[in-house]
């Protein structure tokens, strides 16, 4: 059962994110005044994926808050952190970012740290 | 985008917008946390226990503070790369090592202060690069 809460989180929280990020750069600048958030909820209501990406946050949250109420925190926590590498890759190959060597590194050692602070 | 005090302006506004997330995050969390502890009933697949946990007020707080975390973090979708965002806002893990250390007293062992080192220094090598690469845009 874990390791179907563990595929459930980290594909819905993987999917959400990209959808998110893909469709937020479409939309353009937004800004985090009352404004911008009266302005960023008008942007959601138009936008199906991004709902969609809203409601895998939703499936990656009940998952996680699921996986810690049998397994440990310092199993859970690195266990999330798995959606972070296959982010960074889909990343890449998917929306076309451009990783480089520095934020490759980076990425990396922010990875090793997510990891020993849950474990 | 090649005026340098636009492009300075860009990223001061990236980066008050990381830091308004992480302060939402942490508080929603909290907040979170401190009222389900007050909650008697242990939680459950039933929904309606979800929803009278709802009426505490702090969870209710979190709650709030949790949602406007996430509109934050898309409006910084906006502007930055994914790849940019991610690492970045994993300094989160790092303020919650030190809110458990100063308010709940918990022990922080070597292993996970070496960890938040790690993090911290990621994040910022991720955040000397260019924050979005998709859009002929790289400040």
């Amino acid at each position: 059962m874990r390791w179907v809460l563990v595929a459930a989180m980290v594909f819905a929280t993987v999917l959400g994110d990209l959808l998110q990020s893909h469709e937020m750069k479409r939309a353009g600048e937004q800004s985090v005044s009352a404004r911008g958030f009266a302005r960023l909820l008008h942007v959601i209501a138009q936008r199906r994926l991004l709902i969609l990406g809203i409601a895998c946050n939703a499936v990656s949250f009940f998952s996680f808050m699921a996986l810690v109420q049998t397994e440990p925190l310092s199993f859970a926590v690195p266990a999330s952190s798995a959606s972070f590498v296959l982010e960074t890759l889909l990343a890449k190959f998917v929306l076309h970012e451009r990783l480089g060597a520095r934020r490759t590194a980076g990425a990396l050692a922010v990875l090793a740290g997510v990891v020993l602070v849950g474990g | 985008m090649t005026n340098p005090t636009t492009r300075s302006g860009a990223l001061l506004k990236t980066y008050s917008i990381v830091l308004f997330f992480l302060a939402l995050k942490a508080a929603g969390n909290s907040a979170m946390a401190w009222g389900m502890k007050q909650v008697p009933e242990k939680m459950s697949m039933n929904p309606a226990l979800y929803l009278r946990a709802m009426l505490n007020p702090f969870v209710a707080l979190g709650i709030l503070a949790l949602i406007l975390a996430l509109l934050t973090r898309m409006a910084l979708f906006s502007l930055a790369d994914l790849s940019f965002v991610l690492p970045v806002t994993a300094v989160g893990y790092v303020i919650a090592v030190f809110l458990g250390k100063v308010f709940l007293h918990e022990t922080v062992t070597h292993q996970r202060w070496l960890g938040t080192l790690l993090i911290f220094a990621g994040a910022a090598l991720v955040g000397s690069t260019a924050r979005n690469t998709t859009q002929g845009n790289t400040t």
